[in-house]
Parts: structure tokens; sequence; C-alpha cells
């Protein structure tokens, strides 16, 4: 039950998209996102498949993997979908029952709505795909690190996702250890109704919170006795740097928002 | 005690005191256990120190001092003359004497072998050249280097023992304290990190404090030393410790197997030593039995 479950899917392959700064590639879709918003006609979003489509190729990661983020997510988009069907008015009745319409304009909207999710996650799958998790980790805390003055603690931000990416894993093989033990014994996880299920996670919960909390103990007197003392003087073994690559690169993102943006006004 | 031999000393202990105390709900000290008792020691530079003890004699609290992870009640611990009470001294002392512990999954921190034993460097604020020549080097130390870029979870408990070995060794220690590092391993994973810490004792001279519950463990070493409730024992090379099997069974400890055979031999008045640790000494002694007929 627990062992599909994979940790950032990242999609190892030796692509030009895989070679990027990770930093740039995360500032780069978080534009890209913002110019999912700007965008409100299908030109827009027939120049951003064109644009998603290159970056696919590019990035040599199959296209089913981009399409797996897809299926999670596949009820909210019927649901957002749906909502926009019926809730929006419009002057273009194309069905009307008992005070229930169906207008041209809300064919629309459902319709620029539904791609600009799909678009979202592909994009933002493409992050993840082509990025392992320590480089996201590592362009994290690099990206946070000016805003720190004002409080924002990149430092720990990072040593928490460190730490998550490798306790996730050991957590969860030992979530279904001790589900075993408790099925072996006659406990019941997959039957009942919704709170005749939350009750039998008590017993799975308990034991893997006590452990939990003894590892943790343990990790932090381990880094402690590795003279760990927060991000101060501390140092990196691997540096991130920017290349050309990666300006070219942003200058690609830029262009992209002026032509997105110049459809939206013009 | 002459200033000179005073150097070579990496561990001195003087009536090395600590206890736990149990508090209550108010905040107030309910018991007290004092897990430490006068305890006095000396470790020489170089040497490979095994200490042995049942459960609850204070192994584990003594090797959390001498990283200065607990810090004493009374009494002084010096780690290479510096004083671990003496708060300046804090991140000289773990970077001198760096910590192995029993658990492999919960000292590795990072999801990549190399970026974990980078981890002790990178805390020291080292350069990032400097810190990529080290991690090199232990992994290499440990004859780990072709899982270099692999995730711990996929490796067998000896290999993320030996992976925790590096990230100290990537500290450049001069002593390495092993806390019941081979309690959780196979016997292939044991023999694995034991292999490796002789190594380094021999060809680093870096100083090794060996915790073990395994005897066997205990036969290659240059001292033996003996823990009771907070107090040393014995203290001695391992075959006149094991000799001495009606006292270490009194403490609650084993021996080698062959010791053992060879102590009940002599109880029923066969002319043989006890001082025997491994079976080709005692198939030698015996052969000499026949021709001492
Ligand atoms: N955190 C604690 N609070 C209270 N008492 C403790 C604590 N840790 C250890 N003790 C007690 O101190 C004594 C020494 O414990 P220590 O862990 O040093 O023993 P040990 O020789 O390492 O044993 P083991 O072989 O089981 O690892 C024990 O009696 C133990 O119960
Ligand atoms: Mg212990």
């Amino acid at each position: 039950m627990f062992r599909d479950i994979t940790i950032g899917q990242y999609y190892p392959a030796n692509s030009l998209i895989h070679k990027l700064d990770s930093r740039v590639k995360i500032i780069a879709t978080f534009i890209f996102i913002i110019d999912l918003f700007i965008a409100n006609n299908y030109i827009g979003y027939g120049i951003t498949s064109i644009f998603l489509g290159i970056i696919i190729f590019l990035s040599k990661v199959p296209i089913k993997y981009m399409l797996k983020g897809l299926k999670a997510i596949f009820v909210i988009i019927l649901i957002t979908g749906a909502l926009n069907i019926f809730m929006t008015p419009g002057e273009h009745v194309l069905w009307s029952y008992k005070g229930i319409t169906i207008t041209g304009e809300g064919l629309y909207t459902a319709g620029l709505m539904a791609t600009r999710l799909i678009f979202l996650i592909i994009g933002s799958s493409i992050l993840t795909l082509t990025t392992s998790p320590i480089q996201l980790t590592d362009g994290i805390e690099s990206i946070l690190n000016p805003f720190k003055k004002i409080g924002i603690p990149a430092h720990e931000v990072a040593m928490m996702m460190t730490i998550a990416l490798r306790f996730i894993p050991i957590l969860l093989e030992e979530t279904d250890k001790i589900m075993k033990a408790q099925m072996a014994r006659g406990a019941d996880f997959e039957s009942g109704g919704i709170i005749k299920r939350a009750k039998s996670l008590i017993p799975l919960l308990v034991p893997l919170f006590i452990s939990a909390f003894r590892r943790a103990e343990e990790l932090a007197m381990a880094m402690e006795a590795r003279c760990y003392r927060g991000g101060e003087n501390r140092t990196r073994m691997k540096q991130l740097v920017i290349e050309n690559k990666d300006y070219i690169a942003m200058t690609i993102i830029a262009i992209f928002t002026l032509i997105m943006i110049l459809i939206r006004f013009i | 005690m002459k200033a000179g031999e005073d150097m070579e000393k990496i561990i001195t202990s003087k009536g090395l005191i600590y206890e736990y105390y149990t508090h209550n709900d108010k905040g107030e000290i309910e018991s007290k256990h004092r897990a430490l008792d006068e305890l006095n020691l000396e470790i020489q530079k170089g040497q490979f120190v095994v200490i042995l003890g049942h459960n609850g004699s204070g192994k584990s609290t003594l090797a959390k001092h001498m990283n200065a992870i607990l810090h004493p009640t009374g009494g002084t611990l010096l780690i290479k003359g510096m004083d671990v009470k003496d708060q300046k001294n804090l991140w000289d002392i773990r970077q001198t004497a760096g910590m192995v512990f029993q658990n492999p999954d919960n000292q590795i921190i990072a999801a990549i072998v190399e970026e974990d034993v980078a981890f002790g460097p990178e805390n020291l604020g080292i350069e990032p050249k400097e810190i990529r020549k080290r991690v090199d080097e232990s992994i290499n130390a440990v004859q780990m280097a072709e899982y270099m870029t692999h995730s711990p979870n996929l490796l067998s408990g000896g290999q993320k023992q030996r992976i925790a070995i590096a990230g100290v060794l990537a500290m450049k220690p001069e002593c390495i304290i092993l806390d019941e590092p081979t309690a959780m391993l196979d016997p292939v994973g044991r023999k694995e990190v034991l292999e490796t810490i002789y190594r380094l004792n021999k060809k680093e001279n870096i100083t090794i404090i060996h915790i073990t519950h395994y005897m066997e463990e205990a036969i290659k070493a240059d001292r033996v030393v003996v823990m009771d409730r907070g107090k040393i024992v014995m203290d001695d090379t391992p075959r006149k410790i094991f000799s001495q099997v009606e006292k270490l069974k009194e403490l609650g400890l084993d021996v080698p197997q062959v010791t053992e055979l060879a102590f009940y031999m002599q109880k029923q008045g066969i002319n043989i030593s006890t001082e025997i640790l491994t079976i080709e000494e005692m198939v030698d002694e015996i052969w000499q039995l026949n021709s001492r007929k």
C-alpha cells in the first residue's frame, strides 16, 4: 500500500533541461505559472502548448511520466470544469432545464480553466522530473537566502527538506512493517466505514510516532556529534554555478512572458 | 607526570562522575542514578581499546562524555588536553573525537552517500574543494567508492556503518569512539566494520575506542577495559582479561568460546593455558599437550 509512493518523481537523464541550474528552473517554473494566468485566450494557450512540447522534447522524459501527474488531479479538473460550465452566466444559452443553463461562455471558460490546470501540472512536473531532490533543496535554500534578513529561515527549511527526503522512505517502510505485523494479529485496515477505519489506524500510528521520535532524538545527537550548529559559517561541497545556458534559459522564459502579455493586451 | 607524556594521552579522566536525574511533573528531582562513579581512565594516542560491560554499566554514558554530548556532574575529563566542561572547546573536541552510533539508519543525514560524508566538513566551514578531497579520501578509506552517489537506503547495515565511519573520518579526527556499531548487524556486516576500524587504527594511526557486547571483537585489541556500575573494574590486554573466566562471569560477561573450553579443560586437571583466544592457538596448545606427555 505504501511502497508505491515515491518521493520526488525525479527521472534521471542526460538532457539540456536536466543540466540547467536548479535555481533557474525553479524561478522559470514560477514565472511560467504566472504566465498561465496572464494568458486568457486560445491563441495564448496554443503558443504555450508548443512551448511546453519543445521543452518536453528537450528534457528526454517520456511523455507518459508527464501525464502521470495529471491522473492524480483528474477529479479536480472535472469538478472545476463542471462548476464553470454550470455557473458561468452568458448570452448564448445552449441548453436550459429547470433553471440550470449551459452557456457558450460557460463551455469556453471551462475549457480555458481545464487547459490552465493541465499546463500548470505539466509545467511543475517538468521541474520535479528533471531536477534531483537534492538539487531542488539546494536551489530553494539558495533562492531563499537573500530573504533571511526578513526572517525567512532558508537554511532550516532546506535542512528539514533534506531530512524529510532521507527519512520519509524509511518511515513508509516501517509503516508497512507495522501494518503487516498488526494484520498478522488480525487487525483489519481495509474494511468498514470511515470511523472504523480511522480507529483501526491508532494501533498503527502509536508505534510509528514513538519510533519517529526516537529516531529524531538519535539523529539530533548524531548531527551534533558531527559539529552541526545551524547554517552559520557552513560551507557546501557542491556549489551552484550559473552558466551560459542558464542565461539563455532565462532569456527564453522572459521572451515567452512578453509574448503572453502582448497576446493578452493587444 | 611529565608534560611531554601528557600530550600523548588523548583521553584522561579523573574521578569522572555523571548522574542521571528523573524529574516528576512539577519539575522537582524525583530520583537520581549515578551512571559514572569516580571513573579513572587514560587512553594513549594510537591505541585500540575495547570497552566491555553488561547492560547499564555506563559504557554509552562514558562515550557521550568523550564527545561532549554529556557534561560531567563531577570530576574531570580531558580530550587531548581540552576540558569537556569548557564550552569553548566544544567544537574542537567533537572534531578531535568523532562518534559512531549503534543504529546505522539514525545517523545518516543526507539522501546521497557522498552528501552525507560531506556533512561534517561542511559544518566545520571547510572550502568546497577541500571537502571534495576529504570526501573522496574517506569513502576510499572505508572501501565504498563505488557507492559514492547511491542512496543510503539501498545499502546493507555494514555498508551504512562504513559510511557513518567515513562521515566521521572526513572531519579528520584523531580518535573515533564507536558505541556498539555492530550490535544491529549480521556477521558479514560485523566483519566489514571491524576490518575497517582495525585498518584505520593500523594505517592512519587513529585511536579507536570500540564499545561492544561481542567478546570476539575484543581479541585483537591492544587493551580491554571492563566496566561495572560506572567504574572500571578490569583493564589489561585481551589475553590477560579473558583468562580470568570466573571473574568475567561474575561481572555478567562471556568469554570467547575457546577460552572457556580451555578454562574447563584446566579445571578438569588438564595442563593447558587459559590464555587462549583463537582456534589456532587452541590447536597449537593441544599439539603441545601431546608432546608434553
Ligand atoms: N537518559 C537517561 N535517563 C536516566 N537514566 C539513564 C539514561 N540513560 C541511561 N541511564 C541509566 O544509566 C545507566 C548507564 O546507562 P548506559 O546507557 O551508559 O549503559 P550501557 O553500558 O551503555 O548499557 P548498554 O550495554 O545497554 O548499552 C543505566 O542504569 C541506565 O538505566
Ligand atoms: Mg549503551
